[in-house]
């Protein structure tokens, strides 16, 4: 049995930047960049034509395992991410059981190791079951194997203003942050979209912008008040990027993020009640959209998180009332967020880079994704291919769910490779088998644990 | 036609056309045999997954009275109160050979998902969608305001210039909808009064005008009041504070009822609650035309089958 994986030569890719060079990927590492590099036993990758970005992180991914199996698991969710081209991702806690003890945590993290085609950090609940009424094992989880540093208990709203500051406060210790779901609950009894003109015209219970912005304002006080880390999760309305500005400029240690649909779609979608586009929080108004993005550019929204959330055919087949909230995203985010931002001139490659790696990976606490072209790190890239344009469909997801918003839509770009810890998870735009991941991910972690 | 599923898609030609043939059936009704054999062998399902007594029956007389199948499906008590999907119940339908489907849900934009959905091929005919739209309703309405107002000579007619004020819960209406949009497109003005809580929060991109105080609305002289119903649940929510206060200040009582004109007509969509948005006196004056209202009611539906099963279904509505 073999005990190293192949070596990778990559010619001739773009990096974020503009410049061109060659990168040799050894032993998992960034073993030599420049130009003219040749290496005889190493794989060869033509990437003339592609951008290499280091590998991307989504800090808001629905894993479903344990418990949601139907919907997805660590391992079909993390051949989803690998399409996408990212090497981490960060699972949310609203498994079941809920993820709020150690030995659920770990166990999610140790199938990510297992299976090998993305870092998995798992995120940690804030309260026990996501119930909003005694904090969790915060403690434990940040001390756990899996090392848990991102607290939330997404899809719920930590809506309780005394819990959240102890939960602010409580996290401070480990050096964790909060990732708040900003909605609250009373203000959005029976919402199924956006309240406007068109909820009232369809007949839909209408989810208030100021729902999220009220408790984006009330949180960002607290964090403020008690000095630690705040992360708003998937920030929809021009409002509450109007806030996190205000707060930013006050200081206050917030972070943000947007998902790529609220980059791209409005709730004029809607108007045929197609229940791929029911999502919490819902489509905004182009407005919204056009704010997000300015947000995005000028750096009030630090990141670009998926929020990916696979469901079973049959909670899609309903009416919209009955139909789960969620769409997935992991394989058609860098192509989204190169058609509404890049495509458009607002953000370059060097920030999508940024927004969709180096960022997230920062508010996460995750290592190795400070410096991605530097000798000597681990290697985790991605090769994209800008100039590509696919209608997007079915066969372009690799998850369990297929409730996409962009099927039948013509999109931009397409992942031709996708390197994790030094081997290639995605190679020629395909999957590589999962058993060879699974062996390469073996072989690394041997690697780490004989270093100790 | 293919399916009904909304007015807000249907164009003044198409609703005009719908009214003149609910004037010929009509006619049927003042038979000695209030029979047509118009829709013989076709099959009409009635699948209602919220009760509704009163749009049932009306429904069922209007497809008997063309000689159509007629079957009723109730969630109550059926596979659907036991967790059968709408994709289901819809699949099977179509497997026993719908050749209509009327269909009542709590969702809104159900009936949309229906016909959309490809689960079923059949026309698709919506009795009413959660707080969307009840289009039948609106159409009946209509035609009763055209023959109060025209009579014998209504064919062809529209509502040219007619002043409607709809008071009460616009906000869950699904009524209210239907008829804003219908009555527009007939030429009518819609004057909508309710307080702000029982309004949508944005009604800018609705045809209409808007008030809250129902004795100005009154003093403008509409042509017509319609009230609506309210729910007795809607007081728990903070919509109003209590049953008395909403009466006083927008019940039809007879103070109100005395400063109409003779020949304004006072509409409720049914069932009423006598005392709260209307008073008795109201409700059965010459004014009322409650029970004209459930009169048509069943030629609009008669009209409605009939143009969807056996006219040209080309032309989506």
């Amino acid at each position: 049995m073999t005990q190293h994986i192949p070596t990778i030569l990559i010619r001739g890719a773009r990096l974020p930047d503009g410049t061109s060079t060659d990168v040799l990927v050894a032993d998992g590492h960034v073993a030599e960049t420049g130009t003219g590099i040749s290496n005889a036993k190493a794989q060869i990758i033509d990437a003339d034509g592609l951008t290499l970005l280091p590998g991307l992180v989504d800090l808001h991914t629905h894993l479903r395992e344990p418990g949601f199996e139907q919907s997805e698991t660590v391992l079909t969710g993390s051949r989803a991410a690998a399409m996408g081209g990212f090497t981490a991702v960060f699972a949310m806690a609203n498994t079941s059981p809920v993820a709020d003890t150690a030995g659920v945590v770990e166990q999610v993290a140790s199938l990510g190791v297992r299976h090998g085609y993305a870092t998995v950090r798992p995120i940690g609940a804030v309260t026990m079951g996501l119930e909003g009424e005694r904090l969790s094992e915060i403690g434990a989880m940040a001390q756990s194997r899996a090392a848990v540093g991102v607290f939330s208990d997404d899809g719920k709203c930590v809506h309780d203003a005394l819990l959240m500051r102890r939960a602010l406060e409580y996290v401070k210790t480990f050096d964790g942050v909060i990732a708040q779901h900003a909605q609250e609950p009373r203000l959005t009894e029976g919402a199924q979209m956006n309240e406007g003109a068109l909820s009232g015209e369809l007949g839909l219970g209408g989810w208030p912008a100021v729902a999220e912005e009220s408790i984006i304002a009330r949180d960002v006080l607290l964090a403020q008040h008690v000095g630690a880390r705040l992360h708003i999760c998937h920030v929809s309305t021009a409002g509450s990027v109007e806030v996190i500005r205000w707060a930013k400029a006050r200081g206050i240690a917030v972070t943000a993020e947007v998902t790529p649909h609220h980059l791209l779609l409005t709730e004029d979608l809607v108007r045929g009640y197609d229940s791929r586009y029911k999502v919490n929080p819902p489509l905004r108004r182009n407005e919204d959209v056009l704010a997000l993005r300015a947000g995005l550019a000028d750096g009030t929204i630090d990141i670009v998180a998926t929020d990916h959330a696979p469901h079973p055919l049959e909670a899609k087949e309903c009416s919209w009332a009955e139909a789960a909230f969620g769409m997935v995203g992991l394989e058609s985010a860098l192509s989204v967020v190169q058609t509404a931002v890049v495509d458009s001139g607002q953000l370059e490659w060097s920030d999508v880079a940024r927004v969709l790696s180096s960022a997230p990976a920062a508010i996460g606490r995750l290592d190795g994704y400070a410096e991605p072209f530097g000798i000597g790190n681990t290697a985790n890239f991605t090769l994209y291919d800008p100039t590509a344009s696919r209608v997007f469909g079915p066969e372009h997801l690799h998850g369990k769910g297929v409730n996409s918003p962009y099927l039948n839509r013509t999109l931009p770009g397409q992942v031709q490779a996708t390197i994790h810890n030094g081997y290639a998870t995605v190679l020629d735009g395909e999957l590589v088998a999962a058993d060879t991941v699974a062996e390469y991910a073996r072989i690394v972690q041997n690697a780490r644990l004989s270093r100790g | 036609m293919r399916h009904l599923l909304s007015t807000r898609d249907l164009d003044h030609t198409e609703a005009v056309a719908i009214l003149d043939v609910a004037e010929d059936m009509a006619d049927v009704a003042h038979r000695e045999i209030k029979k047509l054999p118009t829709l013989r062998g076709k099959t009409v399902i009635n699948l209602f997954f919220e009760d509704s007594t009163r749009t049932r029956t009306s429904f069922e007389l209007a497809a008997k009275r063309l000689s159509a199948d007629l079957v009723t499906f109730s969630a109550k008590g059926s596979s659907v109160s036991k967790g059968e999907s709408l994709k289901d119940t819809a699949q099977t339908l179509a497997a026993m050979g719908a050749d209509a489907v009327v269909i009542r849900h709590s969702a809104s934009g159900a009936a949309h998902t229906l016909a959309g959905s490809g689960w079923i091929n059949a026309p698709v005919l919506n009795a009413g969608d959660g707080t969307h739209e009840h289009p039948t309703q609106a159409l009946l309405d209509a035609f009763t305001m055209r023959r109060r107002l025209h009579g014998a000579a209504s064919r062809g007619k529209d509502l040219n210039g007619l002043n409607v004020t709809i008071v009460g819960d616009i906000l869950h209406s699904r009524v209210a909808r239907s008829n804003v949009w219908l009555l527009t497109t007939l030429g009518a003005h819609v004057n909508l009064v309710a307080p702000a809580t029982l309004l949508p929060a944005d009604t800018s991109t609705w045809p209409v005008t808007i008030e809250f105080d129902l004795d100005t609305a009154i003093s403008a002289n509409p042509d017509v009041v319609m009230m609506l119903r309210i729910q007795a649940e809607r007081m728990n929510a903070a919509f109003f504070p209590n049953a008395r206060e909403y009466s006083r200040q927008w019940g039809l009582d007879e103070e109100r009822l005395r400063r109409l004109r003779p020949d304004t007509m006072v509409m409720h969509p049914g069932p009423m609650n006598r005392g709260l948005e209307i008073s008795a006196n109201a409700a059965d004056s010459a004014r009322s035309t409650v029970l004209e209202q459930v009169a048509n009611g069943v030629s609009i539906r008669m009209a409605v089958l009939y143009l969807l099963l056996s006219g040209d279904r080309e032309a989506s509505v």
